[in-house]
């Protein structure tokens, strides 16, 4: 599977992660509602399930979490849908970070710099929040599956707060649990 | 711009190459995330940076737009080699892993017919929002020192999950709208600081 969306389509994808990229402050986990809203709600190419297993394809996989966007395009256009997400997604992020870094670390004790990581710090950890519910949601809103999510999402919680346990572990059971039909 | 390398650390990469292998390898390794991996990677092991350089880079990484391992990635690749270390160390930092995400996604889509495959993905999931939500209270954390104060911290936090996650707002007008007013609140509580810093050094000096 190469690309099942015309040109135009995959152009707009591409424009759109290319804005996107700018805005991901904190990660491009920040910006899961805005590509949900994109994808999901407003061009309806993938459905509430693609979403969320994206992301948990990713997660469970080695490497950096920015990678469920990738599969995001994948699952929306196959390979060239892939390219056009990862690419529009890293872009200008990259090439602003090259030029912030390199244009100096020195001024990072000013007024203004300290004021923009302060100010912008609660509003990265609202973010965060507002991403963890609206991949909560899907599975709080079915009442079949209301409960063992609501236990997977507390046990995770638990073991990552009181123990050193690596992430891919958690997302074993969780597997492990979900084919059982645990929920 | 190709600083030499920082003090502390003891040894560099040989070649843009070996960034890539170092970057492929670390990565693979990253289960649920990079960041501890790297840091024992090219720190502990490699001694291409020291411990206080790997954080202070990673302080600028996290204030950029962009993921943060990423961008953390092409500032230790550009030190060592320029534009050619970054494209290197970001290479190798996605490839790999992205080859092998594509083959479970690929693979997937013939697997979803299976009600335990699907129930499984479901499973990790949930898993998934959890490690998220629970990253968010962790950062919680980070507030505490904050010049903004509890009040205001928790006011711009809560407006934003709010305006996402209820709202449905688009995330522009949410980041350039709160950010910018936390920016400019964040600003004017520095001054508010040093003014009252000034005048009660004044005060002692007085006595």
């Amino acid at each position: 599977m190469l690309s099942t969306l015309p040109a135009a389509e995959l152009l707009d994808l591409f424009l759109r992660f290319l804005t996107l990229s700018l805005l991901s402050i904190g990660g491009a986990m920040s910006t899961a509602p805005e590509m949900h809203r994109y994808l999901v709600v407003e061009r309806g190419w993938l459905g509430e399930a693609d979403f969320t297993t994206a992301i948990a394809l990713a997660q469970a996989a080695p490497g950096p979490n920015v990678l469920f966007v990738p599969v995001l395009g994948f699952q929306v256009a196959g390979l060239a849908g892939a390219a056009a997400a990862l690419l529009g997604i890293l872009l200008p992020s990259t090439l602003l970070s090259l030029g912030v870094s390199r244009w100096g670390a020195t001024r990072r004790d000013t007024p203004l710099v300290r004021a923009f990581t302060a100010g912008l710090a609660p509003v990265t950890v609202g973010l965060t929040f507002a991403t963890g519910w609206l991949l909560a949601l899907p599975f709080l809103a079915n009442p079949a599956q209301r409960a063992g999510a609501l236990l997977l999402i507390a046990l995770t919680a638990a073991v990552t707060l009181k123990t050193k346990l690596a992430p891919m572990w958690m997302i074993a059971v969780g597997a492990t649990l979900g084919a059982a039909g645990f929920m | 711009m190709t600083t030499p390398p920082p003090a502390g650390a003891t040894d560099r990469p040989a070649s843009p190459l070996a960034v890539f292998i170092a970057f492929s390898l670390l990565a693979l390794q990253g289960f649920g995330g990079v960041l501890a991996v790297a840091q024992r990677e090219l720190v502990d092991r490699r001694n291409w940076l020291s411990r206080a350089e790997f954080v202070e880079l990673y302080a600028v990484a996290q204030l950029l737009p962009g993921p943060n391992v990423v961008n953390l990635s092409l500032m230790i690749g550009d030190r060592y080699f320029g534009w050619r270390g970054a494209l290197a160390a970001i290479g190798g930092m996605l490839l790999a892993p992205l080859l092998v995400v594509l083959a479970l996604a690929a693979s997937y889509q013939q697997l979803a017919q299976y009600p335990a495959v699907a129930g499984a993905l479901r499973g990790m999931g949930a898993v998934a929002a959890g490690l998220i939500l629970t990253m968010a209270l962790k950062m919680l954390a980070t507030l505490r020192g904050n010049v903004l104060g509890p009040a205001l911290c928790t006011a711009l936090g809560l407006v934003t999950l709010a305006a996402i996650a209820v709202l449905r707002m688009p995330l522009a007008w949410v980041v350039i709208g709160l950010g910018l007013s936390g920016w400019g609140l964040a600003r004017w509580r520095i001054a508010l600081l040093d003014a009252r810093r000034a005048r009660s050094r004044k005060d002692d000096e007085s006595c």
